[in-house]
């Protein structure tokens, strides 16, 4: 933490904070004048292209590149061999690793195994059908109870699973156990009247930014580099690359570019190594842009999940025990997902018994990414579901049920640690007085709520401020808008300074301008960019006023700022009056030089954050055809900094979740292919599937921040799942409990409810 | 391969370009004619960030060939705003923040401009049927029919 910044939250009015201007970045993206990923070039540019594994899981016996160099136009051909393994027994950056070649095995249909650089796309591309891969074929596994099983084929030897004593003899797919909870569950059980148990499936979705993966490598022969990549975090793509082609990461600029939606998948290197080792190879820059097909095959996608549910309550609607067991599919390679989804389960309630157990699968499926509150809106869809069915079967009102039963101020979470002010109560009586809640419903027409948390994260983050001679301010940060996060920025700094917000411009800088930052995740842009942007200010006006007390000739604990000015303190400086930024900025010359504020910080305490959505729904028993008629988000943002784009984010999180309750999955062949890797059959949702989405934005203060923001970007997407689910088991009068509740799953539910 | 000669109009002015038979126009445009607006967000046709108006209606540039804009009339996001003058749709696309990354945005402009050349007073179904084509994975539409309900208003008493 940057010394002497207090981030606590202290009241205030608002003169910038809360307004909604125009965003700095708006003309350019109307006008097509945005350059993201793919709008990029490097004279002498190359183009890249990537041969990947038509198999689930193959070993690879051998690979012939030489027809493929020798064909002309081709001016590099790499496989893993060229990028040796310099991960230093790190696990993490291994799998990365050879998530981006394979090495020695493909573990997936989709996992790169080599790739070419050309003089254009069509050499390219036929360079890449002369490289010859000899595979053996291997037994596979898609499906993530079934890689659980003792029978299945094992995708990686060198898994024993984490997190249980002993340590097992034997590899398994499960890569690791995690436990959460606190209190007596059994006994809690105990004193449960009613106790509802299910288990639930989700299918594995996949974030669906428009935007393919794209980037520009440069590697010159002296060691520097440049990489331009449409990226949610260019300081960790910078560290990750330099690690892996062994380059010094000063030596290595990486240059964000305006992102066309990451939501979680861009936060991981694929292509960027490859272009990299390929730039290196061929001593020339190397444009690499993945099809839609690769995107699918090979990136982004979340967990599938199989989760049991039991909660126990009392016929006076007090839970008295609430456990969970939770497989979620990791793709190939280890990952937390599992972990993240039981953390969260149980995050609404305040329970005094409660356990969750978390099991992280290997699947024969490409390596998962983070995809919007990672893990939480699955789990929430298994407890939600098991909540509502619970509150019936006691006679009681589904809102009253879970405002009963709610977290508050004091509670223990069930992932641990003790809640300050949280807006769970108040989203949920926000919503029992939503007019939503009186629409009338007509037959096969049916309402569902259900709650969601998420953490939100803060993180390391930098920003420079620095005051032009004209008085106008560009602030520079590390963190990548992903949806208008310039213009909130701009906002804060605007706020702090007292100024209007015009006179301020907001760029992200590359790797090299700025120190560090983390990812843009976790929520955390606006949260952590937004306290180092109000250090920031706070070191300039500090430097301000000192050069105010300059001019005046006066000691500089006389001066104070208020309103974009300096203002002389005290009756024997009542004559001074007082100097604007911009005449501070005019003097800077002659009173020390340029005046700039510069902030590096750990930005702690991002206010956890809880929404409540209400959904209203109608099925068409014929088909199974679900539309959704009425949808509505209640959320707390902490702090809205510019309200239209907290909307924006509320209703984007809804809307995806939509598509993934209803519409959206992976689809494995038994050949372990993915049957529908392009947006024909992989069908996210159009204008016309979706109805206007409501959004109210609750205003709880996180004590953490000094104007008390919250994350707003992921919580979102958590109650989609189950707010659907119930309004369409209260729709057709039984229980679902497999997302997406695609026309054929509804048809087949109705069906099996009439077999009895 | 030969490349083909192919003579156009882009955005009101004539161009001249080479290109293989098998580009598409979303192609020449991007990488022949460095008009990046129209974005390739799937190449299949699915998602409509190509979206141009070929001789008055509305295609996917990823599904047109280059050399089949010979003697035809392109219009692309670039030639959208007059000048400095920003369409109705473009200053009402910011106002309502109907863009979060704006990578769908110029096929949607494109889309909405087609849309109300055709019907000027669209309700909200048909603007929702309308820019079915579009695919938007940011915003959840709601503030995108918004600007464009907006904008048909404006273009309307213009
Ligand atoms: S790129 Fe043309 S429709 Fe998607
Ligand atoms: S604004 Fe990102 S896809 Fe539409």
């Amino acid at each position: 933490m940057t010394a002497g910044f207090d981030p606590r939250y202290v009241k205030r009015d608002f003169a910038s904070i809360g307004t909604r201007p125009l965003r700095p970045d708006g003309i350019d993206k109307v006008t097509g004048r945005a350059r993201y990923g793919a709008d990029f070039n490097m004279a002498g540019q190359l183009v890249g292209r990537v041969l990947r594994s038509p198999h689930a899981h193959a070993r690879i016996r051998s690979i012939d590149t030489s027809k493929a160099e020798q064909l002309a136009g081709v001016k590099a051909v790499i496989t893993a061999a060229d990028l040796p393994d310099l991960t230093d027994g790190d696990a993490a950056m291994y799998d990365i690793l050879d998530n981006c070649m394979a090495r020695g095995k493909a573990l997936y249909d989709g996992h790169a195994v080599a790739a070419v650089a050309a003089v254009d796309a069509r050499t390219a591309k036929q360079a890449l059908k002369l490289i010859a891969v000899e595979y053996e074929i291997l037994p596979h596994v898609t499906d993530v109870d079934e890689a659980m099983m003792a029978s299945a084929p094992v995708i990686n030897d060198g898994v024993f699973t984490d997190g249980v004593e002993p340590k097992p003899a034997k590899p398994s797919n499960v890569a690791k156990r995690s436990q959460f909870g606190h209190g007596d569950v059994d006994a809690g059980f105990g004193q449960a009247e009613v106790i509802v148990e299910r288990s639930f499936r989700t299918e594995q979705t996949h974030q669906g930014y428009i935007e393919p993966h794209a980037c520009v490598a440069s590697v010159s022969a002296d060691g520097m580099a440049d990489l331009w990549v449409c990226t949610q975090g260019h300081f960790v793509y910078r560290q990750h690359c330099a690690q892996l082609l062994g380059l010094e990461a000063s030596k290595l600029r990486v240059t964000s570019s305006e992102i066309g939606g990451g939501f979680g998948g861009k936060t991981h290197v694929w292509a960027e190594p490859v272009a990299l080792a390929l730039s290196r190879k061929a001593g020339r820059p190397v444009k690499l842009v993945m099809t839609r097909d690769e995107v699918f095959r090979a990136s982004g996608p979340t967990s599938a999940t199989s989760i049991d549910v039991r909660i126990g309550a009392r016929r006076d609607g007090t839970i008295t025990a609430a456990e969970a067991t939770l497989r979620y599919s990791g793709g190939a390679y280890s990952g937390a997902w599992a972990e993240l989804g039981a953390m969260t389960a149980f995050a609404c309630y305040g329970l005094e018994n409660v356990r969750t157990v978390g099991f992280d699968v290997l699947v024969n499926r490409p390596k998962c990414a983070a995809y919007r509150a990672p893990s939480a809106p699955m789990a929430a869809f298994a407890v939600e579901s098991v909540v509502d069915e619970l509150a019936g079967r006691i006679g009681m009102n589904a809102v009253d049920f879970r405002i009963r039963n709610a977290a508050r101020e004091g509670t223990r979470s069930s992932y641990g640690p003790v809640y300050g002010p949280i807006g769970i109560g108040p989203t949920l009586e926000a919503v029992k007085m939503h007019p939503q809640m009186q629409a009338p419903l007509k037959k096969n027409q049916g309402r569902g709520m259900a709650c969601g948390f998420w953490f939100n994260f803060g993180g390391q983050t930098c920003s420079d401020l620095n005051i032009g001679m004209d008085g106008s301010v560009s602030l520079a940060v590390g963190t990548v808008d992903v949806g208008g996060s310039r213009a909130s920025l701009s906002l804060v700094a605007a706020e702090e300074l007292g100024i209007d917000y015009s006179q301020v411009r907001a760029v992200v800088a590359d790797t090299s301008s700025l120190g560090y930052n983390d990812m843009t995740d976790g929520s955390r842009g606006t949260f952590s960019s937004s306290m180092a942007t109000i250090s920031a200010a706070r070191n300039a006006i500090r430097i301000m006023r000192e050069r105010a007390a300059q001019m005046w000739d006066i000691p500089v604990d006389e001066v104070g700022w208020e309103m974009g000015h300096a203002v002389a303190l005290g009756e024997k400086n009542g004559n001074l009056g007082r100097l604007s930024l911009k005449e501070i900025a005019a003097a800077s010359g002659k009173t020390g030089g340029p005046i700039a504020g510069h902030s590096e910080l750990v930005a702690d305490g991002a206010g956890v954050s809880f929404a409540t959505h209400i959904c209203d729904v109608e099925v068409d028993p014929e088909t199974g055809a679900t539309r959704v008629l009425r949808y509505a988000v209640v959320q707390d943002a902490g702090k809205a900094v510019h309200p239209t784009y907290v909307e924006g984010q509320y209703q984007g999180g809804a809307a995806q979740g939509i598509g993934w309750a209803l519409n959206e999955e992976y689809i494995y062949g038994r050949d372990g292919r993915l049957q529908n890797a392009g947006f024909l059959d992989y069908r996210i949702p159009v204008c016309s599937d979706l109805p206007m989405i409501d959004t109210q934005i609750l205003e709880i203060p996180n004590p953490n921040h000094p104007y008390g923001v919250r994350g707003v970007g992921e919580t979102s997407i958590v109650p989609p799942l189950a707010a659907i689910a119930n309004a369409v088991s209260n729709a057709v009068g039984v229980r679902m409990t497999h997302i997406p509740m695609s026309p054929p799953r509804i048809l087949a539910a109705l069906e099996a409810e009439r077999a009895g | 391969m030969a490349g083909l000669a192919v003579s156009t109009t882009i955005n009101g002015d004539s161009v001249e370009y080479l290109c293989q038979p098998d580009e598409t126009l979303l192609d020449v445009l991007r990488d022949r004619l460095g008009l990046t607006g129209a974005k390739e967000g799937c190449g299949t046709g699915d998602c409509g960030a190509c979206s141009i108006i070929l001789d008055g209606r509305l295609v996917c540039s990823c599904l047109v060939l280059g050399a089949e804009a010979e003697g035809r009339r392109v219009e692309t996001i670039e030639g959208m705003a007059d000048g400095d003058v920003l369409h109705p749709l473009q200053q009402k696309f910011i106002e309502h923040a109907a863009l979060q990354c704006g990578i769908c945005t110029p096929g949607f402009l494109i889309a909405a401009k087609d849309l109300l050349a055709r019907n000027p007073d669209p309700t909200e179904e048909e603007i929702r049927f309308g820019l079915a084509g579009n695919l938007c994975r940011c915003t959840g539409y709601d503030k995108i029919v918004r600007a464009v309900q907006d904008a048909a208003s404006v273009m309307r008493a213009a």
